[in-house]
């Protein structure tokens, strides 16, 4: 069938710069450079450009640039080229219209209308450079109070796992299948160097990286891909996942393609064939499944270690989250609206779910309201883009946030939504064997962590600035944020005031 | 206390303010008049600026030694009607008079103020249940009536204060009449409110009382904490979770003292290892339970009940605090020259580290008469 | 007359006290303030040399923007001695509390004993002047942070150091401590060596000067074992930023 589908971008080639090095050929995975030897010239297929950048980033004479594609239609705000593209489509297949990455609508981002406080003249701002400034976090289960044995001062009261992490920045669930080998073992590093964690996802861990288990969150999920006793016991957390912000209620489908010899290995199938985790999980049809899923993993690993639960924040994530620490989580790990996945249905991607800072407000509150804030460490995902992200999550209630699509861009991801093809250009997103050597784990392990060290600082100034020198006098402190352009519902919910009051 | 909007019309979460801070204690539990108390804060003049002084005194009323003192400053009759309705169905009223005071210079629109010496129905054992019906009254009072506020609910201590100088206040309340082994006193300097009588220090709620000097940063996180067990900050002054904070982790976790200031201003991280082994695992639990309690920003406290003075700033010392010693006399002070004005030949005198507790303790409890 | 005028300043306020004391300075070269309790300010605006004796304890920012005068305080100071101090001298027959010279940039401040936190604190240092710190016993956290020149000296000779964070973002100038002290103690941005001579020189001198004011034997201090710190880089913080 002929497509009607026009190209999304065009590739713009300075001749006079080309040498016609054929680097970009063998950059580009989609197929949209090509050698011409009559002419002894490069040509590109525009309508194959997914605009990922990798062919002009590595053009040694920077002979490229990617724009896009000017659009042509009439204008009508209702009728959008996206929305038109999405009907060619459809209509060509007859198909679930698949996508990477996260919602990239125009939801309005909590974040950019919230800011923050800083001291002026009645308490001082703190140095961070010079003066000590902690950002250690303790996730895991608290009891209400401390005991001592009478008459002394030894502790009596025996605390359930506690798991140090020394800036409040942990690697989301990217499950190696999605992304490549290379791409866990630069998480698995960077957490290691920072004293933080890096979370499998679902799809089990290479054995290559069991070494790096204190510092590794174990998911496991509605497919058990991996999971055994040997992967429960080399984990500092175990997560159940029940959802996912960029799908919340559907499964997962890693494709047959990317099933290779160690991802086989690792997810314990035979290559080559597909790896469906379902949308729920078969034994949790309710919240008292879920305490029994928690407490065979407590069982299976001897009570010691934390086991967080992850949802995707819906409409009433207060009052499962309240359910889910009751069921014995002991970290609850939200997922919202912008959290990203390497494939998933566009419409549920796009419509299903709520912003993260909406649910994190309504959980903290929730948990609080029910005197039982303290059981449980609350990590929150989806779409934290920078450090300011980070102190705002945690002012609003959070212990700690979840990143990856920030970790992916660290890595060299564009986030051009090619994930789900498993032709990703710059290695992450893939298990090709060539493609894959794209992230070198060293290389990426740097990145990583440089990331991470950069948002600690900047998390440190903005303590400093607001006059605390512990992470924990900042956490739930929503004294220190004040709204912007935001309605009174809103304001609400978020449990934040408007600017200037 | 809805009055409190008339009193402090910005609605601020918190009162930001700095301040004089004097505490003296007998440990013998001798007790002294207010004369040097006076002296020392009022040299003290300048760290406040008239919007607020106040003054604690314990073993105050050895004739109602067994009775909740209530000190109460209404806005108008019909408060105080109400408010006594109240007190006649919830306790038994042993006695009760107006507080004396005098008209003093500077002291203007003083609310009604009167003291009730009360019993829990029935018995007056000093039972714990006791505390925890006292508190919920006063909570109830405070946050419920109209112009009436609670500002001293402990036994045989006592909170006076008002909006005015230290020693304008001492002169309205005739401080001179009264006896104690253990004084604070407070000097304020609050930076966005016209000060109102409520909002003065010493923070009190039963025997419990706070005189604060800094502000504290961590309010919200420790605001909202405490409001899981019940709790509510409706004072607008940062000071009252500091006097939460203690009554939670002191009277209903009984931790001691000494482990109540490691959760207010504890260790740092980096410094937990250094310490022997046993007080690590104290100090890291909690660290890790307690986290929320962690009092930061520039403070230094005199917290205070029965027998007991404690001094403590914050873990990076960002405000003053020294201390004098002479025979059993304790002296805490914001500045020196403060304790050498009333005691000028001290055995000692010396500036504690940040986050070191100073504790003054009756030698002997039962003593105090 | 000895050229010595004697007030007693009790119960004074600090600004009639300072007006005084502006109004003596120019016809005295001694004036002795007795009954001293906590009158801020003193020697602030003074441009001449002058000793000024005080009984008593001496207010919060004793001799700050201090340029000339010699002020001796037999007994304790509070806070802020010396701050921003561009010259004179401050001697304190007792101990001080925080931010001793603070920002200094000139000057001499003697301390017979402890002092509190973050004393030296960005000390600094241009052409001819250098401000100078002789602290007897020892010092709380903090002690030369940020420090930026001039010399710090910390005798320890009462109990052993125990200050954290010491010279924690010295860019600058040089911190002595006479005894013991870990490597915990100090701030990552200082490095640890031995006095050479010219150093031993500059310990000497100020010992002896310690040693004069207070009644001391310079031998017995000079026996002990001194170190010296210093800043490992001038720019501590250069690879923070991105740009």
């Amino acid at each position: 069938m002929k497509t009607y589908l026009p190209p999304r971008f065009v590739v713009e080639r300075d001749p006079d710069r080309c040498i016609t090095c054929k680097g970009c050929v063998a950059q580009c995975s989609f197929g949209v450079h090509s050698y011409d030897r009559e002419e002894d010239a490069i040509r590109s297929q525009d309508e194959l450009c997914v605009g990922c950048h990798r062919c002009a980033i590595f053009c040694p004479t920077g002979a490229i640039r990617i724009k896009r594609a000017p659009q042509d239609y009439r204008p009508n705000a209702n009728w959008t080229p996206e929305a038109i593209e999405d009907i060619i489509k459809q209509a060509e297949t007859g198909g679930i219209l698949l996508t990477g990455m996260g919602n990239d609508k125009p939801y309005r981002i909590y974040w950019d209308h919230l800011v923050l406080n800083a001291s002026q003249v009645t308490n001082p701002s703190i140095d961070p450079l010079r003066e000590p400034m902690e950002l250690r976090t303790y996730l895991g289960r608290k009891p209400d109070r401390v005991e001592l044995e009478t008459g002394t001062l030894k502790l009596k009261t025996r605390l359930a796992p506690q798991v140090a992490i020394e800036t409040p920045i942990l690697f989301s669930a990217l499950s190696y299948g999605a992304v490549s080998l290379n791409v866990h073992e630069s998480l698995a590093r960077a957490a290691t160097e920072l004293g933080t964690l890096f979370n499998t996802g679902e799809g089990g861990l290479h054995s290559k990286l069991y070494k790096y288990g204190p510092n590794t969150i174990a998911q496991v999920a509605s497919g058990r891909f991996g999971v055994h006793p040997a992967y429960l016991q080399m984990a500092r957390v175990l997560e159940i996942k029940i959802g996912q912000g960029a799908k919340p209620g559907i499964g997962g489908h890693l494709p047959g393609e990317k099933v290779s010899e160690d991802v086989a290995a690792t997810r314990m199938i035979p290559r080559g064939t597909d790896a469906l985790s379902p949308a729920p999980q078969h034994d949790i049809y309710s919240i008292e499944d879920l305490a029994q899923l928690v407490h065979a993993l407590k069982e299976a690993t001897n009570y010691t270690k934390p086991v967080s639960v992850k949802i995707a924040a819906v409409h009433n994530s207060a009052a499962i989250a309240s359910g889910m620490v009751r069921a014995g989580a002991d970290i609850i790990a939200l997922d919202g609206l912008r959290g990203a996945t390497g494939a998933a249905p566009k419409v549920i991607r796009d419509n299903v779910g709520i912003p993260i800072e909406m649910a994190l407000a309504a959980v903290d509150t929730r948990l609080r309201q029910e005197g039982i804030r303290q059981q449980a460490s609350i990590i929150v995902a989806g779409g934290i883009r920078s450090s300011a992200d980070v102190v705002k999550a945690i002012a609003l209630g959070a212990d700690a946030v979840y990143i990856a699509t920030a970790a992916l861009i660290a890595l060299g991801c564009t986030v051009c939504q090619q994930c789900h093809t498993g032709k990703c250009a710059w290695g992450i997103c893939t298990t090709d064997p060539i493609l894959s050597k794209r992230v070198n784990p060293e290389i990426g392990a740097r990145r990583l962590a440089n990331l991470l060290r950069a948002w600690s600082l900047e998390i440190k100034e903005m303590l400093g600035g607001m006059g605390v020198n512990a992470i924990e006098s900042l956490r739930g402190n929503r004294l220190h944020l004040r709204a912007v352009g935001l309605t009174t519902e809103e304001m609400e919910v978020l449990g934040v005031r408007p600017a200037g009051s | 206390m809805k009055g409190m909007s008339y009193n402090n019309p910005y609605g601020d979460d918190k009162v930001i303010s700095a301040c004089s801070l004097f505490g003296m204690m007998d440990t013998s539990g001798r007790r002294f008049s207010s004369g040097d108390v006076v002296a020392a804060i009022s040299s003290m003049h300048d760290r406040s600026n008239g919007l607020g002084g106040g003054f604690a005194v314990y073993g105050l009323y050895p004739e109602y030694a067994q009775c909740y003192a209530l000190h109460i400053m209404f806005l108008s009759r019909e408060a105080r009607g109400e408010v006594e309705a109240l007190l006649r169905a919830n306790f038994r009223i042993v006695f009760d008079e107006e507080v004396p005071t005098r008209e003093t210079p500077g002291i203007v629109d003083p609310p009604i103020l009167w003291r009730y010496f009360v019993e829990v129905n029935g018995c007056s054992l000093g039972t714990p249940g006791d505390d925890d019906y006292v508190l919920e009254k006063v909570m109830k009072i405070n946050t419920g009536c109209e112009d009436a506020f609670v500002f001293s609910s402990g036994k045989n201590m006592g909170v006076f204060k008002g909006a005015g100088y230290p020693e304008q206040i001492a002169n309205y309340f005739r401080l001179e009449e009264y006896q104690g082994y253990l004084w604070t006193a407070h000097g304020r300097f609050p930076t966005n409110s016209p000060g109102w009588w409520g909002g003065a220090h010493p923070f009190n709620i039963l025997d419990w009382t706070v005189v604060h000097n800094g502000e504290i940063s961590s309010y919200g996180t420790n605001r909202r904490y405490l409001e899981m067990f019940g709790y509510h900050c409706t004072m607008q002054t940062d000071t009252e979770v500091v006097a939460y904070a203690v009554d939670l982790l002191r009277r209903r976790h009984g931790l001691p003292m000494e482990v109540v200031t490691r959760v207010l201003a504890p260790p740092l991280w980096e410094h937990i290892p250094l310490l022997p082994p046993e007080e690590q695992a104290l100090d890291t639990a909690l660290r890790q339970v307690y986290s929320s309690l962690l009092l930061n920003g520039p403070f230094t406290v005199i917290i205070a009940h029965q027998g007991e003075m404690i001094g403590l700033t914050d873990r990076i010392r960002l405000r003053p605090l020294t201390v004098g010693e002479k025979g059993d006399r304790l002296y805490l002070s914001s500045e020196e020259s403060a304790i050498r004005l009333v005691c000028p030949d001290l055995d000692r005198t010396y500036i504690p580290r940040g986050g070191e507790p100073i504790i003054g303790r009756l030698a002997v409890q039962a003593g105090v008469r | 007359m000895d050229g010595t005028l004697r007030i007693d300043v009790k119960g004074l306020h600090y600004k009639e006290l300072n007006a005084r004391l502006r109004e003596a300075a120019n016809g005295y070269h001694r004036i002795d303030l007795l009954n001293v309790f906590g009158q801020r300010y003193i020697g602030t605006d003074i441009r001449r040399p002058l000793e000024i004796h005080i009984y008593g304890v001496p207010g919060n920012d004793l001799g700050s923007f201090m340029d000339g005068p010699s002020i001796i305080v037999h007994g304790n100071a509070q806070d802020g001695v010396g701050n921003t101090m561009n010259s004179g001298e401050v001697i304190v027959h007792g101990h001080a509390g925080d931010i001793l010279a603070l920002s200094a940039r000139g000057g001499r401040v003697f301390v017979r004993d402890g002092v509190g936190y973050r004393a030296g604190i960005h000390m600094k240092e241009y052409q001819g002047k250098r401000p100078t710190v002789v602290i007897g016993d020892t010092a709380q956290d903090f002690l030369g942070e940020y420090m930026g020149g001039g010399v710090l000296l910390v005798l320890g000779l009462g109990e052993r150091h125990h200050a954290r964070f010491v010279g924690t973002g010295m860019h600058g100038g040089v911190l002595y401590l006479r005894g013991e002290v870990e490597a915990h103690q100090l701030g990552k941005e200082v490095g640890v060596a031995q006095p050479d001579e010219n150093d031993r020189k500059v310990i000497e001198g100020l010992v002896r000067d310690y040693c004069r004011y207070f009644g001391k034997d310079p031998e017995a201090i000079l026996s002990g074992e001194f170190r010296k710190l210093f800043p490992l880089h001038l720019r501590p913080y250069g690879n923070l930023y991105a740009y």
